[in-house]
Parts: C-alpha cells; sequence; structure tokens
C-alpha cells in the first residue's frame, strides 16, 4: 500500500516540476488539476477501513481540486481573453532548477524531522515540503494573475498533503470545512480576476503598482 | 444558547439583506442586527454562561473579555453606515450590507472558537467577506488593494493552516490524539512533542500575524485602509485583527503549557517591538492620512503583541488595549472618511485647512489622534501604561527604551500629518468638494460617541470589565 502511495506523491512532486517549467498557462492549470485528483485519492489508500465518510470526501476532493477549480480558472482564463504565454519575474530554467533543488532538500530534510514510524517510510512530508516550496515560487515568480492563483493552490495541496498525517485524528468535518473555504477563495479570486482585467486590461500583476511607495 | 444566537443572528441577517429587495431600507438592517448584537453579548458579559471543557464553540472567559467591545464597534459603524450608504446612493449595497453582517458572525464565531481547525476555517472565511468590503469603491486602486490582500492574506491564512496540522502531529508524535481542540492540547501539557510545537509556532505566529498586520506580514494594510470605505477599516482594524489576536493568545497558551512559553513570550516581544518601529518610520513618511491609519494599526498590534509576550500583567493590559483600540481606532477612521469624502483627495500635499470645510470631524479626528497617540486621559494612555509597568516590572529595560522610542516617533509622525491637513487654509478642490458632505448627525455622533467611550474606559474602568480580564488571563495561564 505504501509503494502505491509513494507513487501517487512522487507524480505530484513530478507535476510540480513541470508547473515551474512551462510557458503556458493550460499546462500549469493541468499539472495542477491532475496534482489535486492524484493527492486527492490518498485518503482511501491510507484510511486502514473505508467507511462511506472517507469516500465521500476523497470524491468531493478529487471533483473540486481536479474539476471544479480547474474549470473557473479556465473561465476566468477565457472571460479575460489573455494571451496565454505566461510572462515570469523569475525564468523557466532558473525556477525549475530552484524547484529541483527543493525537492531534493525537502526530501532530505524530512530525514531531520521526527516522525511516526507509518509516516517515516512515505514521501508525505517531502511531498508536502516541495509543493508548498514550489507554490511559493511561482506565487513570487509569475507575474499573471492566474499562474499566481496556481501557486497559491499548489502550495495548498501541499499543505493538504501534511494534514493527511492526521487522517486518524482530524474530524472531517475540518477537512470539508477546509475544501470548502478554498472552493470559495477560488470563486471569490476569479471574480477580481475578471474585475482586474477590467480595470486594467491585462491581467499583468505588474500593472497594479499604483499603490507602490 | 444565547451564545450561539450571537452567530446565527447576524449570518440570518445577512441572507436577509441578500434577499431585501429595497435600496434605500436595507441599510437599517445593519444597526437592527448590530444592536440585537450588542444586547446579547453585554447581557452575556453580565451573565457569564457555563462553559463545557470540550465545547468546540464556547462563550468563554477570553471570548467574553474581548467580544463586547468588537460589537460595541459595530453598533456604531452601523449607524454610521446608514448615514454613509445614503451619502453613496449611486452604488448598490446589497453585497456590501450583506458581507458586512456576515463578517459580524463570523467575528463572533472566530472569538467563541476552541477548536484550532473550526477557528481557521472562520479566520479564512473572514478573509473573504472583506474582499467585497474593500472593493466598495470599485476603482482600480480598490481592486489592486483587494488582490494584495487576497495574496498576502490567503499564503498567511496557509501558513496558519500548516501551523494548525504541526500543532496536531506534535500532539499525535507525543502519543496524543491530535484532538485540536485547545483544552485537549493543553491538558497534554509537556506531553506535545516540543520540536513540533516549536515548528507549529511560528508558522501559526506567521500565520496569524499576517492577519493581525504585524510587520514584516503588514505589506496588505496600506492599501487595504487607504482604499476601503472607512467603517470597513473600522471594522478591519478593531474586529478582524482582534480574532488573530485571540487566537495568537489561545495558542501561546497551549506552547506554554507544552513548556516552550519563555521561547513563545520572547519571539511575541521581539516582533511587537519590530512591529511598533517599523511603523514609526513608515508613519514619519507618509503623506497620506488613510494610510496613516494603517501604520497606526501596524503599530497598535505590535503594542497588543509586546503585552501578549509580558506574562500575566502584560496580557491583562493588551486584553484593556484591546478595548480601548478597538474604540479609539473607530473614532480615527469614521472622522478620517468624513475628511476623505469633504476634501476629495488623501494627501497632505492635496488637503488642507479642513478645520474650515469641515470643522466637526476635523475636530474629532485632532482629538482621536491624541487619544491614539496614548495622550491623557484617553483610554489607550492608560493600557499602554500598564503594558509599559509590566515591561518594566519584568525587566525589561531595553525593551521598553525601544518601546517608547517607537512610540515617540509614532506620535511625531502622526501630529505632523495630521496638523498639514487640519490646519492653514482650505485649497480650492476642497472648497468646491465640501458640498458633497454635509456634516449631519449621522457621520458625527458615532465616531464622537467612540471617542467618549474610549475615554470613559479610561478615566473609569467598569470593575465587570475588569473582572472579565482576570477571568481571561486566569483561562490563559491556568497552571499558576
Amino acid at each position: 500500500m505504501n509503494t502505491t502511495v509513494n507513487l501517487l506523491i512522487g507524480l505530484a512532486m513530478g507535476l510540480n516540476l513541470l508547473a515551474l517549467g512551462s510557458s503556458r498557462l493550460p499546462s500549469i492549470i493541468r499539472a495542477m488539476s491532475v496534482q489535486g485528483m492524484a493527492l486527492g485519492l490518498l485518503p482511501l489508500l491510507l484510511e486502514h477501513e473505508l467507511d462511506w465518510r472517507v469516500v465521500a470526501v476523497a470524491l468531493v476532493t478529487v471533483a473540486v481540486k481536479g474539476f471544479v477549480i480547474p474549470q473557473l480558472l479556465r473561465r476566468a482564463m477565457r472571460a479575460a481573453n489573455i494571451e496565454r504565454e505566461v510572462e515570469p519575474f523569475i525564468g523557466f530554467v532558473p525556477s525549475l532548477l530552484l524547484g529541483a533543488a527543493g525537492t531534493v532538500a525537502a526530501v532530505a530534510g524530512a530525514r531531520a524531522l521526527l516522525l511516526l514510524p507509518e509516516h517515516a517510510g512515505t514521501l508525505l512530508v517531502p511531498g508536502a515540503l516541495a509543493s508548498i516550496f514550489t507554490g511559493l515560487i511561482l506565487l513570487v515568480a509569475r507575474a499573471k494573475a492566474i499562474s499566481q492563483v496556481c501557486g497559491y493552490l499548489i502550495m495548498e495541496n501541499g499543505i493538504y498533503l501534511f494534514g493527511l498525517l492526521l487522517i486518524h485524528s482530524t474530524p472531517l468535518l475540518v477537512e470539508s470545512g477546509i475544501l470548502l473555504d478554498v472552493t470559495v477563495g477560488i470563486f471569490v479570486t476569479g471574480i477580481i480576476v475578471d474585475r482586474i482585467q477590467r480595470a486594467f486590461d491585462s491581467l499583468d500583476t505588474r500593472k497594479l503598482t499604483v499603490l507602490r511607495e | 444558547m444565547k451564545e450561539l444566537l450571537l452567530i446565527i443572528v447576524p449570518l440570518a441577517g445577512a441572507a436577509l439583506a441578500a434577499l431585501w429587495p429595497g435600496e434605500r431600507t436595507r441599510p437599517w438592517l445593519l444597526p437592527a442586527v448590530g444592536l440585537v448584537h450588542s444586547v446579547l453579548a453585554f447581557w452575556l458579559l453580565l451573565e457569564p454562561p457555563r462553559v463545557a471543557p470540550d465545547a468546540w464553540l464556547a462563550f468563554d472567559p477570553l471570548a467574553r473579555a474581548v467580544l463586547p467591545a468588537v460589537s460595541l464597534l459595530f453598533l456604531v459603524c452601523a449607524a454610521y453606515g446608514v448615514s454613509y450608504l445614503r451619502i453613496r446612493a449611486e452604488r448598490s449595497n446589497r453585497v456590501f450590507v450583506a458581507s458586512l453582517l456576515a463578517m459580524l458572525g463570523l467575528l463572533s464565531a472566530g472569538h467563541q472558537s476552541r477548536h484550532l481547525g473550526l477557528l481557521w476555517i472562520t479566520t479564512e472565511a473572514l478573509t473573504l467577506t472583506a474582499v467585497p468590503l474593500l472593493h466598495f469603491n470599485g476603482t482600480a486602486r480598490a481592486f489592486e488593494a483587494t488582490w494584495k490582500y487576497l495574496l498576502v492574506g490567503g499564503t498567511g491564512i496557509a501558513m496558519s493552516l500548516l501551523g494548525s496540522f504541526c500543532l496536531g502531529y506534535a500532539s499525535l508524535y507525543g502519543g496524543g490524539t491530535g484532538d485540536l481542540t485547545f483544552g485537549a492540547m493543553m491538558a497534554q501539557g509537556a506531553g506535545l512533542s516540543r520540536p513540533w510545537v516549536l515548528i507549529a509556532w511560528v508558522l501559526l505566529l506567521v500565520g496569524y500575524g499576517t492577519k493581525m498586520g504585524l510587520a514584516p506580514m503588514h505589506t496588505w494594510k496600506p492599501d487595504a485602509y487607504g482604499e476601503a470605505p472607512g467603517i470597513v477599516g473600522a471594522m478591519l482594524a478593531g474586529g478582524v485583527t482582534t480574532v488573530a489576536f485571540t487566537a495568537l493568545l489561545r495558542v501561546r497558551a497551549v506552547v506554554d503549557a507544552a513548556g516552550a512559553g519563555a521561547i513563545a513570550d520572547r519571539t511575541l516581544l521581539v516582533i511587537g517591538l519590530f512591529s511598533v518601529v517599523v511603523a514609526a518610520l513608515f508613519l514619519l513618511g507618509t503623506r497620506d492620512f488613510k494610510r496613516m491609519l494603517a501604520y497606526s494599526s501596524v503599530e497598535h498590534m505590535g503594542i497588543l503583541v509586546i503585552g501578549a509576550g509580558l506574562g500575566r500583567a502584560g496580557v491583562w493590559a493588551a486584553l484593556f488595549h484591546v478595548w480601548t483600540n478597538c474604540l479609539t481606532k473607530g473614532t480615527l477612521f469614521l472622522s478620517a472618511g468624513n475628511i476623505r469624502r469633504a476634501a476629495g483627495a488623501r494627501t497632505c500635499d492635496e488637503v488642507s485647512g479642513m478645520a474650515v470645510v469641515t470643522p466637526q470631524s476635523a475636530a474629532l479626528f485632532v482629538a482621536g489622534l491624541f487619544a491614539v497617540t496614548a495622550c491623557p486621559p484617553f483610554g489607550p494612555f492608560f493600557s499602554e501604561l500598564r503594558v509599559l509597568r509590566a515591561a518594566i516590572e519584568g525587566g525589561h529595560w531595553a525593551a521598553t527604551g525601544v518601546f517608547l522610542g517607537g512610540l515617540l516617533f509614532a506620535f511625531f509622525g502622526l501630529t505632523r500629518l495630521v496638523f498639514a491637513i487640519v490646519d492653514g487654509r482650505p485649497r480650492t478642490p476642497a472648497r468646491t468638494g465640501g458640498a458633497h458632505l454635509r456634516e449631519s448627525i449621522g457621520v458625527i455622533l458615532p465616531p464622537l460617541a467612540l471617542l467618549g467611550f474610549s475615554l470613559w474606559l479610561g478615566l473609569a474602568t467598569p470593575a465587570v470589565l475588569r473582572d472579565a480580564w482576570t477571568a481571561a488571563v486566569a483561562q490563559l495561564f491556568p497552571a499558576s
């Protein structure tokens, strides 16, 4: 079972690098949504006994992270009618190298952390740290509002992965609340992205500099 | 049951506001709900309910010590809101009223949350309800401010979620159940895994510190307060930041129970002093009187956190300061809103002589300035004196020196800017623009009332409040 878990997390870590290296917005969104689906399946593998609530949370997570949020973002992208090239603050190759270094550091650093025996053998913590780091890079390195949202979501995926350490103790209410908040958050962000587009005729956050001191 | 009504009534009010057809009558829902909420909150202050130790939501001593202040601030802002929305009749107020009421419900829920996950959900939801309020003016600048708020606030709130998980793992690793209620975590105490507790503390301090607007995570604040309507700024500065502060107090108590209280206190002191100093430096430089309020808020958040890091006496002083800061900031935001509306501009390069154009608002603004810079006899003087006393009694001489220096420079910065705006001859645009704002009772009485409350709190702090703060301190320091 651990092998499957590690395989899915390894896939998520690969998708991190794909998102960092890709220059086109739709491929970043695709990487993010596949990552969300892969991570959404994990509760099914980690939970010892499958009751209907675990299945429900997994299904909802896959649906939201894999379909609802990417669809909202694609719609925002179409409505904004922007060019699909992603213009970076930090180039693609440097951010890819940075991400790779971060992933290596996450794998090495996770060994230094105190983990329970059942978690020490999995990639849960390294995967979480690597995704959080990737998300932060995307947040600061990309200029387009939608790529920043993708960065935020990849970071959320990493935090979600970390939260799976607590799957046997965190009540489902909390998990579903978190998921709901993320969805609403993206919905609100979608609206703001649309307004920014109308107000500035661009989604380039570099134009958002009126308020600089 | 009454404590749940504090959450349900405003949320139901928000739903009603979303459905309410009359554009002109809808703003009256704000004071109506605010009044019910205040009556409930003060009733509960006088007659505290029993608290089940493992309850996820309860009107516990900490909620009792701060929530009535937020409720009072909301009631006064709501009264102001009726007049304000009449002036702004050109924009639909449906979303604005609904979001403001939802914000009140979530503020009540946040103060009463005794479960770390639930607290996180309410804080995140609070962030989202603020979004439509921030871009109410619909200008490009307002959207830019909202975007920064979402990005910085969202990243901060993500860090606090990660911190919450780390605290849960600290419990799990220490052989506990991973239960995230504050009561259960404090009961586990030294059983919590110390390295994980420390990681969690750093992340939660960054996360909730971003919500509070502590330097260096304060970058969203000047933009948001600069672009939002005054009443929104008042609710953010007095309400939302307070929830983040009580969250930090609750987490600090857990860290203390785990045996790392000294480290937590030291970090709180350092970050608090840093905020005061950074705010003072920016106050010396800014020329925009609405951004000035944001830096002043950063300064006062720093003072709260300094108090939180000074043990029992310090926390007592900080809870006192929550009240005085909440009410004084309300005066400043509302009177600054009046001046901004009358002057049509916000920097001291474009605005002067407001003592002639809007004499009453200008007088309130100046009085609010003296109150917020802790001049006697206003409330903040007494609460900051308590913080200072706690620092001196704790033997933190260097911290006391830096703190006083920061306060002094903040005073210079604030007075320089306020008098530049109030004094002198009115500029031409201000004279013509002044016609847009009549200084009616509706826009003068609310800030005046808040100033009165702030004065009263300082001169004659009611015994019931002193007892409430003492009870909250006892809740946060159960050991001794």
